[in-house]
Formats: C-alpha cells, structure tokens, sequence
C-alpha cells in the first residue's frame, strides 16, 4: 500500500479541523493560539504534499512563507497574551469584551 | 524695436506697490508726488515711438514677453499700433495731468497714499487693457480697470451712498463682462486662437455673417457695460460719489472709452456683421440723447457731466456703428481732453465751494476763479462743439458719417444733432449757473481760486481742448492717417463731399449756437425760472430707471435669492448633507451591535464563513 497524496490532504483536513475546534471550544487565549498555529501548520503540509506531488517548487515557497508569518505573529500574539495576564492574571479571552460596540 | 514698452505698465504698477506699502511712511505731498511721476516717466517712455508713428513708421509691432497659457494662443504681449500708441498716450498724460492736479485735490485726506496707489494701479490696469497683443490679456486689464474703479468710487467707503455706488458700479459692469466672456468663448471656439493679429486676418475668410453676429453683438454687451450705453449705463452718475479727480480720470477719459477701445480694436469683426452695426449705432443714438435729456434737468454739477459723458459716449458708439472707426476714436480723444478738463474745473469748484456741488447755490464764480473760469470755457466751447473748438470737428465727423449713409440712417443724424441741442443747451446752462449771476452761496463759504497744481492741469487741458480738433480737420486729415494702419483691414469710409461738410457743419454750429443762446437767456437772468414737478422732476430721477430696474430685476432677484437663503440652502443642500450623516450614523448603530466583544464568536463567524465558502466553490466546481 503506497501513500499517495491524498492521504496527506486528510491528515492535514483533521489538523485543521482539530484547530478550528480548539479555536471556537477553549477559552485559554494560550491554546487558542497554538490551534492557530497548529491549522497554519496544516495547510504547510497540503502545500508541501501537493509541491512534491505536482513536482512545483510554489508549494514550499508559499510553506516558508507561512513559516516565516507565523514565527512573526507568535512574537506579537505571546507579548499580547503575556501583557493581558500581567494585568488580570487570567487568560479567558471571554473575560475580554471591553472594546465592544 | 519697442522691446522696453513693457516699463509704461511696470512704472504704475511699482508705483502703486510702493504707496500700498509705504504710502503712509511717504506722507503727503510725496505719496502724490511719486505716483504723479512715476506716470509722466510712463508718458515720456510711450512719447518717442508715438512720434515715429507721426512721421511715417506704419509697421505694427507685436513685442513679445512671455507665454502665459500657450493653450489658448495667449501670451504676454503688446500690440504697439497707432490705436494703442494713441491710447497711451491719453491714458498716461491725461492721467499724469489728473494726478498732478491730485496732488493739491486730496490735501488732507488722511488716505492719502492709498488713492494715488489706487490711481496708479488703475493706470496699470488700463495700459495693460490698451496695450494687449490678445483678448485674454485684454481682458485681464478689462477686469483690472473695473476693480481700481470700484475701489475708487467707493474711496470714501464711509458714506453709505459711496459704498453702494462702488457695489453698483462692479455688478452692472459684471453683467457686461458677461457678454464679453462669451464672446470670447465663441472666438476661440471659432479662430483657436485669441491672438489679435491673427484673427483679424483670418476673420473674413473663416466668419460666417452668423458668428460674426454673434461675437459682435456679444461684445458690444460688454462695451455697454464698460462704456456706460443703453441699457447698462445706470452706474456711471452713481460713480460721481468718488472724489472728482476719479470722474475725470476714470469715468470721462479713459476707462469709459475702454469699451469704444475695444469695438474699435474688432472693427474687422464689426464689418462682417453689419446687422450688429444698425444696433450699435441706434443705441448709441439713443443714449446719446435720452443721457442729454436728464443732463437737462439735472442740479447736481457732477451729475451733469456724468450724463454729459454718457451722452458724449453715445456718439461715439454710434461712429462705432457707421463704420466711422477714426471719427468714433477722434471723438473719444477729443473727449478725453475737454471732459477731463470739465470734471476737473468742477473739481475745482466744489473745492472752492468747501463740497458744495449743488449749481443753484453756486453763481458769481467768475471773478472769484479766473482760471477757472476762462478754462472751462474753453471745455464749454469744445462740447458744445463750437468752432474751433475740438469737439466743434469731432463730433461733426461722426454726424456726418452717420448722414453719409441716408436712408433710414438719417433718422439717426437727427437724433445726433437733437442731442447737440441739448447738449449745447445744459452745458451753458451749467456754465452761467457756476460763474455768472448773483452769489447764491451758502453763509460762511469763501471760494478762492485753486493752487497752482490744480490750475496747471486745467491749462494743459485747455490748450489740448482748443486745438486738438485742428489734427482732423476735412482739409488736413492728420488723424485718419496716424490711425490708417489699425485699420487697414477694412475699408477707408469715403468723406462726404466738401460741400455736403460745410453745410452740415454750419448747420451743427447753428444748432449748437441756438442751444446756448435759448439757455443763455433762460437762465442769466436775476430771478432764475423754477424747474420743480413734472418733466424736471422727473427728470432729476433720470426718469425713474433705475426704480424700474430694482422692481424688475433687483426685486426678484433678491427675492431668489433669499429663497435660496432661507429654503434650497438650509433645507435642501444642507438636509442632503445632514441627511446622509443621520444614514451612517443609524446605520452603524445598528452595525455596532455584532461586534460583541467575545472573540470566540468572531471565530465561529469566521469558520462559518470558510465553511459556507467551501460549500460555494464545490457547488459552482460541480462537486454537489
């Protein structure tokens, strides 16, 4: 039995949907976080699954670049994350809702 | 080569740049000083090549300075020909006589400076008028002249009526602008090119008798405006309110001929329309006349000559209409110098009188102002056209151009000469008022003859009202000839035969001495005839024109525009402007809600989103 693409795509389709779930389920604004990074992560590996089955070299560009994205919006995100638990020792993004309308 | 002629503008104008800014550290005398000369130097500049245009120079020169909108052909430049040289020259020595006589006119006015800075910038802005190589530049100076006569009108800004007259005078001469700008529009839809040289060369051959009717009729809208014809000339006695040096200068030299100027400048355009003629020359008839009428009846020394100047214009732009080009323009520089010299000798009565300028407490001048007096009957004697005087040989020249064409025409010749007769008629009886008779002054007033800045002018003027007619006489016609080159695009008018002259001079003379003789015995008289109620009353209001004017123009106008005020403005333009920021405002209200603040929620909305967005592209890919 030979792996073939495809089964990539369903492996990164249930990470995806295992980060969208911790996304809309957790109130932890930390693991909120690593859900995202965790469906940015599994569309790398459809990008890099399909470069090497298509023979396209696109595929692993566009995978650095979401590297390269997520590395600088995890330094922002954490130093949010950290400011906001300085301030009310709590990460329950729920417990956020100043700003609202 | 005339390349330095740009320094005749550029000197007024420094001059005026220097008494707006410094005029109160010069102080009087030297403020006036300074303008005075600055515009004798302009006059000495213009004089040399003037010369050469006497002996013989024919060559037009177009000097070339800057191009200002290359898009439109209209450039910086001047159009030196005998027409400009000649303005020049009136503009620049008639008004360097007027500044000088300024000079001891204002004494005392604590805005002194910033007339003589006034007076140069309007000399300015009629040089650049005169001088203009194309219509944009022309008008340029056309808007320029109206601007400094506005400020000057309304120089005494403090007296209400003053204030109003200048308002006056700037929007009546705007609706004239009207017309002018149009027919500019048309012209440079029609030559591509605003360039004088240009389009009368091109113009019979491109024009259409249509078109030319048009621009012309369009232009003479503006020189009604400018020069104060039918219908648009109510403005001109209202600007008597500025102090009299303005109404000499502006309003009976120079500035008023601004609009014969210009319809003497397109008299090739004027040619191709000769419907627009017949206009031309029955209100310029009529103005003539209908103006004499009210001068007839009018109290007010200034006012007199202001519709004496209305009236004079109006033979001009009947010349202007009779295709008399030349005698149209000789009557405008013959004008020039006795009207000037009239206001001025007025001026120098009303000075004398300490601002009295009502006739009836005048009287008995005539000893008491010598110079005065014997130079304001040399201008008495030009208007009335006696010989041989200067008006004596211009306006004859326009009669009898206009009787040369007969025919209907000659309805027009009777008109002129019913004009002369009033003409003749007011001016003695503004003479024998002023000078002759009993004192009527009022308690406490002590005229004295002016000082000799005043004076000297009033001569210079005199010489030039005595005998510049002998320029142009039908024997010796040195004016047509100076002028040939201007208008060497259309055709020399034939002078009627020499005995067909003679006998129509004698009969202007007879009429003109008829005139004085029936006012000379109406009013050197002890007991003076009562003119009240009826004809001279309404006369006195110049015929209830300008109340006809407010009812049917001014009234609704306002009316309008207080709807405007008070509905459109409040109601419509700002209730759509309110209206949309009332629309945002409910609208984001509305809006504001989804934004809940619960991060989770956005999330949801977002996955929801991709979800209904997959679901999308599989259904248009076929995959349902």
């Amino acid at each position: 039995m030979t792996v073939t693409v495809t089964w990539y795509l369903i492996l990164a389709a249930g990470l995806f949907s295992i980060g969208v779930g911790g996304v809309l389920i957790r109130r932890n604004a930390l693991v909120m976080f690593m859900s995202i990074e965790l469906m940015l992560n599994s569309v790398n590996l459809t990008f890099v699954a399909l470069s090497k089955d298509l023979g396209l070299i696109e595929g692993q560009v566009a995978a650095l670049f979401v590297m390269v994205v997520a590395a600088a919006e995890v330094t922002i995100g954490l130093a949010i994350i950290v400011a906001i638990f300085r301030r009310r020792s709590s990460a329950n993004v729920d417990e956020l809702a100043e700003m609202k309308g | 080569m005339v390349d330095y002629l740009w320094l005749i503008v550029a000197l007024p104008l420094v001059g005026f740049l220097i008494n707006i800014l410094f005029g109160k550290r010069l102080g009087e005398p030297l403020a006036g000083w300074l303008g005075f000369s600055l515009v004798g130097i302009s006059w000495l500049i213009a004089f040399v090549p003037t010369v050469d245009f006497l002996f013989g120079n024919t060559n037009a020169e177009t000097v070339f300075y800057f191009e200002w909108i290359p898009m439109l052909g209209a450039d910086v430049a001047i159009l030196w020909d005998p027409l400009a040289s000649l303005l020049v020259m009136i503009v620049t020595g008639v008004g360097a006589l007027i500044h000088l006589y300024s000079i001891g006119y204002m004494h005392g006015d604590p805005r002194y400076a910033r007339f003589f800075a006034y007076m140069n910038l309007f000399i300015a802005s009629m040089l650049i008028l005169v001088l203009a190589s194309n219509f944009a530049l022309m008008f340029v100076g056309w808007e320029l002249v109206g601007l400094s006569s506005y400020l000057l009108i309304s120089f005494w800004f403090a007296k209400p009526t003053a204030a109003a007259a200048g308002k006056k005078a700037f929007i009546v001469n705007r609706i004239g602008d009207w017309g002018f700008l149009v027919a500019l529009m048309i012209i440079f839809a029609t030559f591509g090119t605003f360039d004088f040289v240009t389009i009368f060369t091109t113009a019979p051959a491109i024009l259409t008798t249509g078109v030319a009717t048009a621009i012309t009729l369009l232009l003479f809208v503006g020189a009604t405006g400018k020069s104060a014809q039918i219908p648009l000339y109510i403005w001109l006695p209202d600007a008597m309110e500025g102090p009299t040096p303005v109404s000499a200068l502006i309003h009976a030299a120079t500035m008023v001929t601004a609009g014969v100027f210009m319809m003497a400048r397109s008299a090739v355009l004027f040619e191709l329309a000769p419907s627009t003629s017949v206009v031309v020359a029955i209100v310029g008839a009529a103005t003539a006349l209908f103006a004499a009428v009210i001068a007839v009846t009018q109290m007010d020394i200034k006012k007199v000559l202001a519709y004496s100047t209305i009236s004079q214009l109006g033979y001009m732009v009947l010349g202007i209409g009779v295709s008399a080009y030349t005698a149209g323009v000789f009557h405008l520089t013959t004008h020039a110098f006795f009207k000037a010299l009239l206001f001025l000798g007025a001026g120098s009565v009303i000075h004398a009188m300490a601002g009295e300028q009502d006739m009836r407490e005048m009287g008995g001048l005539r000893k008491k102002m010598p110079i005065t007096f014997v130079t304001m009957t040399v201008g008495w004697l030009a208007i009335t056209g006696i010989f041989p005087f200067s008006g004596f040989w211009s306006k004859d020249e326009i009669l009898a151009a206009t009787f040369e064409r007969g025919g209907p025409w000659l309805i027009l010749w009777v008109v002129g000469l019913l004009a002369a007769l009033l003409t003749a008629f007011y001016m003695t009886r503004l003479w024998v008022l002023t000078f002759f008779g009993k004192p009527r002054w009022a308690e406490g007033t002590h005229p004295h003859e002016s000082t000799w800045t005043m004076t000297v002018p009033l001569m210079v003027l005199a010489v030039f009202a005595l005998m510049f007619g002998w320029f142009n006489t039908p024997a010796r016609l040195a004016f047509d000839h100076f002028l040939a080159p201007s208008f060497a695009l259309i055709p020399h008018p034939e002078l009627p035969p020499i005995g067909t002259i003679v006998m129509l001079a004698t009969l202007a003379l007879i009429i003109a001495v008829a005139g004085i003789a029936w006012s000379w015995n109406r009013y050197h008289r002890a007991d003076l005839p009562v003119e009240e109620g009826g004809f001279w009353e309404d006369g006195l209001n110049a015929f209830y024109v300008d109340d006809v004017y407010g009812r049917v123009i001014v009234a609704p106008g306002k009316r309008v525009s207080e709807w405007f005020a008070v509905t459109v403005d409040p109601k419509i333009i700002d209730g759509a402007a309110t209206g949309i920021a009332h629309g945002v405002e409910s609208f984001g209200d509305e809006l504001k809600t989804t934004q809940s603040g619960r991060v989770r929620g956005y999330a949801a909305g977002i996955a929801i989103g991709g979800i209904l967005l997959i679901i999308g592209f599989l259904i248009l890919g076929g995959g349902f």
